[in-house]
């Protein structure tokens, strides 16, 4: 059994906005004997939009109507209807997403992109993203080591940590090209990002607003800049600013870092510096802050990787690295797919084992909105080999847990990481005699504070696409 | 007494062995086999030093794809993370030419719990326990069972009788339990799959008769009860050729209007349902679905395949 989905990525990035189209490929790689064991084999990009600056009405608002139609002109340049994507990810990234109307754009966007299109944005998924479209997971499994992976865009440099294939850490850091923006011709300076200006104020250096950029006046502050990213991938400890430029957390540095990838619009002067010539070509302070990166311990500390892409990462991580799929045991009784934006409640394994039905009716409370209730993904560690009692009573806890759920003709919704989930849901289903909407997932592993969208079922009903992600707006 | 003497012999060989102190007289190749010991996982402490009734530790409880007895390993790291992905025998190390101690012991260990699964049979006291209706094929014993395949797919005329009434006549759905070549495997798993199907079905208002249990059993038994009872869909849970990973590994065979002369492709097979395969729990709720599956389709095996 072979299936296809395609799959869209949008990112509304500091600078620029770009679209992919990417073909998943699904198949069943158990043998003949065994349960189905669904999963993406490959993934392809088909069609790449053009590279466009990120619409804006003012500083602070994102123009809506513009993002709109760049995206209907690509859909119809592509030749591809709306009704014909099965999944994929609208990212706001970097400044954009502390726009003030950033989420209504990226919900709205979502929406209009396809059915099953889902609204993504926070800085932990937006690395995560960037270093997968990067192809940082692959480079890191095939060469059984830990990689970072930096993404420098206009606002933003994203840190992602990859070990042996699987995402370990991320941070983030105010460091970007467009920090400070200049008139391509008079070079005069037309924007200085707030924090590069606090450390100017301290530091005196002779770069305002008005006033022509020299090359010179901006070298102690792209090293300045350069040490933060230093200190970032743990190559010193001694930069002033580093904290200050931090987004919303560094690296934990748990496993030794020893080989580096670049992407995002910086990335590709990095690789390619001999392409750009002409330095202040875009505006702003990207191909110098690229220059000086190329000098710095980045380069000559660690094993430079050539990443897959540099300024189509995170759009393309959108694209192709965002979709997962449930385990191929799975159930789920009548629900209107798709689900999107469940917030997920996590219970730790003393929660799970101890009093399961008290524990989800506690961390319930925290998910009461105005509205009251609203849908919750429960997720759960589960067994590895449960007997069919202990499967009765993860049931029944649940259940009992979930009654207030079940009671308002909310759909119940578990994911277990280990395989127990067909077993599991028909139970759950049994003990409940009223109508009722049960869905129970399997191989899918989610953190608290994450959000999970379900869509429609795929390969002839056996799997449910799943999209698990943050919410994070600025 | 000269059991005695033997022991107190082997005890000082051991402790020559052990508790060598003299660097000059110690080389390298006991040092190693000490690490080995210790490695797989045979504790040395003396607690059960003179104590008649002590039991040697169990060899079979040490889980395969941790065991690593390999001494200077570059990247012992990776080497156990490619162990996890398979139960093979990996990075066993070896003492000359041969296994070390612990890898034969458990080899031999692994060997004997698999003929034990073939030659022992399932309780009589399992059987009731768990409210079966014992029958029997043609063959007499174990012997006549592993030489006469064609004899564990045949019963006489008044186990057919038993089947008969058991499962009455055009049953929708039969379950029927054969020990096949492990009755480990079916004590290990029956309980916890049998209940999963029955939940499984219940859900589409689906009851069962009682569940057979067929000693001496080939999977083409099934085909004979669906001969004389006319049932739609049977299930037959049966215990798989045990091998060295583990003794424990059962097979559901599903088929549509199983009759004499079933081409095998037309049986649906779920294997490995063991604990470190498919768990029971889980394949007894897909084996439901299959089955609900197949009365909808009228069909099994590739047929199945070819309607989906």
């Amino acid at each position: 059994m072979k299936e296809e989905l395609l799959s869209v990525g949008i990112d509304l990035g500091t600078s620029t906005t770009q679209l992919v189209f990417s073909r998943l490929l699904i198949e069943n790689m158990a043998s003949a004997y065994s349960i189905p064991r669904m999963v993406i084999t490959k993934k392809e990009i088909q069609y790449q939009s053009e590279i466009y600056f990120t619409p804006l009405l003012d500083a602070v608002t994102i123009d809506f109507a513009k993002v709109r139609r760049l995206v209907e002109q690509e859909y119809a340049s592509a030749g591809i209807r709306k009704e014909a994507i099965d999944t994929g990810a609208v990212i706001i990234t970097g400044e954009t997403a502390r726009k003030e109307n950033a989420r209504e754009v990226v919900n709205a966007l979502s929406g209009f992109a396809g059915d099953f299109v889902v609204a993504t944005a926070g800085p932990d998924l937006e690395s995560v993203i960037s270093g997968k479209g990067a192809g940082m997971d692959v480079y890191s499994k095939k060469q059984r080591l830990t990689a970072v992976n930096i993404d420098i865009g206009g606002g933003t440099s994203n840190l992602a940590v990859f070990s042996r294939g699987e995402a370990e850490d991320t941070g983030c850091l105010d460091i970007g090209g467009r920090l400070i923006r200049v008139d391509k011709d008079s070079h005069i300076v037309t924007y200085i990002a707030p924090k590069l200006l606090e450390i100017i104020r301290k530091e005196r250096f002779e770069l305002a607003v008005g006033a022509p950029l020299s090359e010179a006046a901006l070298e102690p502050l792209l090293q300045i800049l350069t040490e933060a990213l230093e200190q970032s991938v743990g190559l010193r400890s001694d930069s002033c600013y580093y904290d200050l430029l931090l987004t919303n957390h560094g690296l934990k540095h748990t496993e030794k870092i020893s080989a580096i990838s670049f992407s995002g619009g910086v990335a590709s002067v990095l690789y390619e510096p001999e392409r750009y010539p002409n330095v202040f070509v875009f505006g702003d302070i990207g191909i110098l802050l690229a220059r000086a990166l190329r000098k710095s311990r980045l380069f000559s500390c660690l094993t430079v990787a050539k990443s897959a892409e540099t300024i189509r990462a995170t759009v393309v991580g959108a694209g192709s690295h965002t979709t997962e799929l449930s385990g191929s045991t799975i159930t789920y009784t009548d629900t209107p797919f798709p689900m999107k934006n469940l917030p997920v409640l996590k219970l730790s394994s003393e929660e799970e084992a101890r009093d399961l039905s008290e524990a989800v009716r506690k961390k319930l409370n925290w998910f009461l909105t105005e509205e009251g209730l609203t849908p919750v993904a429960v997720s759960i560690r589960g067994e590895k080999n449960p007997s069919f009692e202990r499967v009765q009573e993860y049931a029944r806890g649940l259940l009992d847990g979930l009654g207030e759920f079940l009671r308002a003709a909310l759909p119940a919704v578990v994911v277990v990481e280990e395989d127990m989930a067909k077993v599991l849901g028909q139970t759950m289903d049994f003990l409940t005699p009223e109508k009722k909407c049960i869905i129970c997932l399997d191989g899918i592993r989610l953190s608290a504070g994450d959000y999970i969208d379900i869509g429609k079922p795929a390969a002839a009903g056996s799997v449910l696409p799943v999209v698990v992600k943050t919410l994070a707006f600025g | 007494m000269r059991d005695e003497e033997i022991k107190t012999m082997v005890e000082a060989i051991l402790d020559e062995m052990l508790n060598q102190q003299d660097p000059a007289r110690t080389p390298e190749p006991k040092r190693s086999e000490v690490i080995q010991t210790t490695a797989a996982g045979f504790k040395q402490d003396g607690k059960n030093e003179g104590d008649p009734t002590a039991c040697l530790p169990d060899l079979t409880e040490v889980d395969l794809r941790t065991q690593f007895l390999i001494a200077h390993a570059k990247d012992k790291e990776e080497y156990l993370a490619m162990k996890a992905k398979t139960p093979a025998r990996l990075g066993i190390g070896k003492a000359g030419a041969r296994y070390r101690t612990a890898t034969m012991l458990r080899v031999r260990a692994d060997h004997a719990a698999a003929m034990d699964a073939v030659f022992s049979d399932v309780e009589a006291e399992f059987v009731e326990k768990s409210g079966f209706v014992a029958v029997k094929t043609l063959c007499k014993d174990k012997d006549e069972y592993l030489t006469r395949p064609d004899l564990g797919r045949r019963f006489p005329g008044e186990e057919l009788e038993v089947i008969r009434k058991t499962c009455g006549s055009h049953p929708k759905v039969l379950l029927i339990v054969g020990d096949g070549l492990s009755s480990s495997a079916i004590t290990a798993n029956v309980s916890d799959m049998i209940p999963a199907i029955k939940q499984g079905l219940s859900l589409h208002q689906i009851s069962l008769p009682p569940v057979l249990f067929i000693k001496y059993a080939r999977v083409g038994a099934m085909d004979a009860i669906g001969e004389v009872t006319e049932a739609d869909v049977i299930c037959m849970l049966v215990g798989e050729r045990p091998g060295l990973v583990t003794a424990e590994s059962m097979s559901a065979y599903i088929a549509y209007k199983p009759r004499h002369g079933l081409a095998e492709a037309k049986r649906t097979v779920i294997s490995n349902i063991h604990k470190g395969g498919t768990t029971a729990v889980e394949a007894g709720a897909h084996a439901a679905e299959l089955i609900v599956k197949m009365l909808e389709k009228k069909a099994s095996g590739i047929d199945l395949k070819g309607v989906q």
